[in-house]
C-alpha cells in the first residue's frame, strides 16, 4: 500500500477542505497532520519552510512538497489519474480545460467576496471580532451577483463544467458550507433555484459529508 | 483553424494571454472588444462570457474565459511548439509550476490589480488614486515580494530554474505597476529586481508591452 500523503492543517480551514475533500474523492490514503494555529504553530521556522506564507494547507507526499489548495488539488487529480472519481479534472483536454475555467471563476470571483462573509458572520462572532455591516453589505452584493451568473449557467448545465461533478463544483464546497449552515445568509444559495439544487446535490456527495464530519470532530 | 482572442491590447487579463500566445508561436486574431462602449456588457458578448470579462477564447467551436484557464489550455494544446511553459513531462515540475500560478493569483494578484487600479484606471473614470487603498495594498504586496524575494535567491524562476507560465502570470500588472511611483517595492528587493529584468526582457514582451497602453496620453 502507497505511504499516505501527508497534509497539514485544520479541518475547520476552508482551504484544508477543499483538499481533504478532492483527497476522498481520489480515494487516496492521507495522514492529516494537526497545526495549532491559536498557538502560532503556522508562523514558526519548520512550517515556514513549508508554506512561505504561513497559512494553511500544506501538503508532501515521497516526491513533493506543496502548498495552495487548489494546486494541491490539480496534482492529487493529474497524479492518482486513475484513482476513485476518474472525470473529477476531466478525461479530456476540452473538459479540462471548462473545468479550469470554472475554478478560476471560483477562484476570482466567487472567493474573494464569499471568504469575506465566512469570516464576518462565521468566524468573527467566534473570535469575538467585531462585524463590519458595510463591509457584509458590499460582499453580499458581490457575491449576489456571482451567483445570478451561477443560476443562469446551472439552468443550462448539471454542474458548473458540464453534466458531471468535477474538482470546479468542489472547489465551492468550504465556503459555501459555512454561509448556508454557519450563517443566516444561506438564502443567497438556497433562494436561487439552480444554485440552491446544485448545492444540494454537491454538498450531499459522500466525500463531502466525510469531510463536515472531521470538522465537527476535529478543532 | 486560427485561435480568436477577443479583448483589447491594453488589458492586462489579455496581455496574460497574447504574452502565452507569442511565447507558443501561435497562430491567432485579435478581435478587439470596446471597452469603453461597454460592449463586453451586452448579450453577444454576454453569450461568450457571462462574467462579462475580458478576455474570451474562441478554439472553433470551443469558447473559454478567465486568461488563467485560457493561458492552460493553450499550453496543453501546444505543448510541442515554443516554450515549454508548464513542464507537462514532470509531474513535479509542473505542480510547482501550478503552485506558483495560484500564488499570483490569490496573494500577487489581489494586492498589485488594486494598485493599479488606482493609478492607471481610476483617472479614466474621473477619480482621483486613493492613497488608503493604494498604502494597505502596497503593505500587502511588500510581504508578498518578501517571499519572492527569499524564493527568487535559491531559485532562478518561481517553479524552478525554468522560465513558466507561473512566471508569464505576474508580468501585465508589473509592467503597470512598474510605471508607477512605487516600483522601488520591485527594484529595492535583488533578486526579484532581477527575475522581473530577465522575464521582461523576453521577446514576447517587445511583442506585448507596446500594446499595453493605459497610463500613456
Amino acid at each position: 500500500m502507497a505511504t499516505p500523503v501527508k497534509v497539514y492543517g485544520p479541518p475547520l480551514s476552508t482551504a484544508v477542505s477543499r483538499v481533504l475533500a478532492c483527497l476522498l474523492e481520489k480515494d487516496v490514503n492521507f495522514q492529516l497532520i494537526s497545526v495549532n494555529m491559536s498557538k502560532g504553530e503556522h508562523k514558526v521556522p519548520d512550517f515556514l519552510k513549508i508554506q512561505p506564507f504561513g497559512q494553511v494547507p500544506a501538503f508532501q507526499d515521497e516526491e513533493i512538497s506543496l502548498f495552495e489548495s487548489r494546486a494541491i488539488c490539480r496534482y492529487l487529480c493529474d497524479k492518482y489519474a486513475d484513482k476513485g472519481n476518474r472525470g473529477l479534472y476531466g478525461t479530456n483536454p476540452l473538459v479540462k480545460a471548462s473545468i479550469d475555467q470554472w475554478l478560476e471563476a471560483e477562484g476570482q470571483s466567487f472567493n474573494p467576496p464569499s471568504s469575506v462573509l465566512v469570516f464576518q458572520l462565521a468566524f468573527a462572532p467566534r473570535m469575538k471580532i467585531k462585524q463590519d455591516p458595510a463591509v457584509i453589505k458590499q460582499n453580499e452584493e458581490k457575491l449576489g451577483k456571482v451567483l445570478d451568473v451561477y443560476e443562469q449557467r446551472l439552468g443550462e448545465s448539471r454542474f458548473l463544467a458540464g453534466d458531471e461533478f468535477s474538482l470546479a463544483d468542489l472547489s465551492h464546497l468550504p465556503n459555501t458550507h459555512y454561509l448556508v449552515s454557519a450563517t443566516d445568509r444561506g438564502e443567497l444559495f438556497t433562494s436561487r433555484k439552480n444554485v440552491g439544487r446544485w448545492w444540494g446535490e454537491i454538498s450531499g456527495r459522500d466525500s463531502w459529508k466525510k469531510v463536515v464530519q472531521m470538522q465537527k470532530q476535529g478543532a | 483553424m486560427a485561435l480568436k482572442l477577443h479583448g483589447a491590447p491594453m488589458s492586462t487579463c489579455a496581455a496574460r494571454v497574447l504574452f502565452c500566445l507569442h511565447e507558443k508561436e501561435a497562430d491567432f486574431e485579435l478581435v478587439p472588444v470596446n471597452l469603453f462602449a461597454a460592449e463586453h456588457r451586452q448579450p453577444p458578448f454576454l453569450a461568450k462570457n457571462p462574467f462579462g470579462l475580458i478576455p474570451v477564447l474562441e478554439d472553433g467551436d470551443f469558447t473559454l474565459f478567465e486568461s488563467r484557464a485560457i493561458t492552460a489550455y493553450l499550453c496543453e494544446k501546444l505543448k510541442e511548439s515554443g516554450t515549454d511553459l508548464i513542464r507537462h513531462q514532470d509531474l513535479k515540475e509542473a505542480a510547482l509550476v501550478k503552485q506558483w500560478m495560484e500564488v499570483e493569483a490569490h496573494h500577487f494578484d489581489p494586492a498589485i490589480s488594486k494598485i493599479v487600479f488606482q493609478f492607471s484606471v481610476a483617472p479614466l473614470l474621473g477619480k482621483t488614486p486613493d492613497q488608503a487603498i493604494i498604502d494597505e495594498n502596497l503593505e500587502n504586496l511588500g510581504k508578498v515580494l518578501d517571499v519572492y524575494e527569499q524564493r527568487l535567491s535559491t531559485s532562478k524562476y518561481l517553479a524552478g530554474d525554468f522560465y513558466s507560465l507561473a512566471d508569464l502570470h505576474h508580468i501585465p500588472y508589473t509592467h503597470y505597476f512598474m510605471k508607477t511611483s512605487c516600483a522601488q517595492f520591485i527594484n529595492d528587493r535583488p533578486h526579484v529586481k532581477a527575475w522581473w529584468e530577465d522575464i521582461s526582457s523576453r521577446p514576447a514582451f517587445m511583442k506585448v508591452g507596446p500594446g499595453m497602453t493605459f497610463g500613456k496620453k
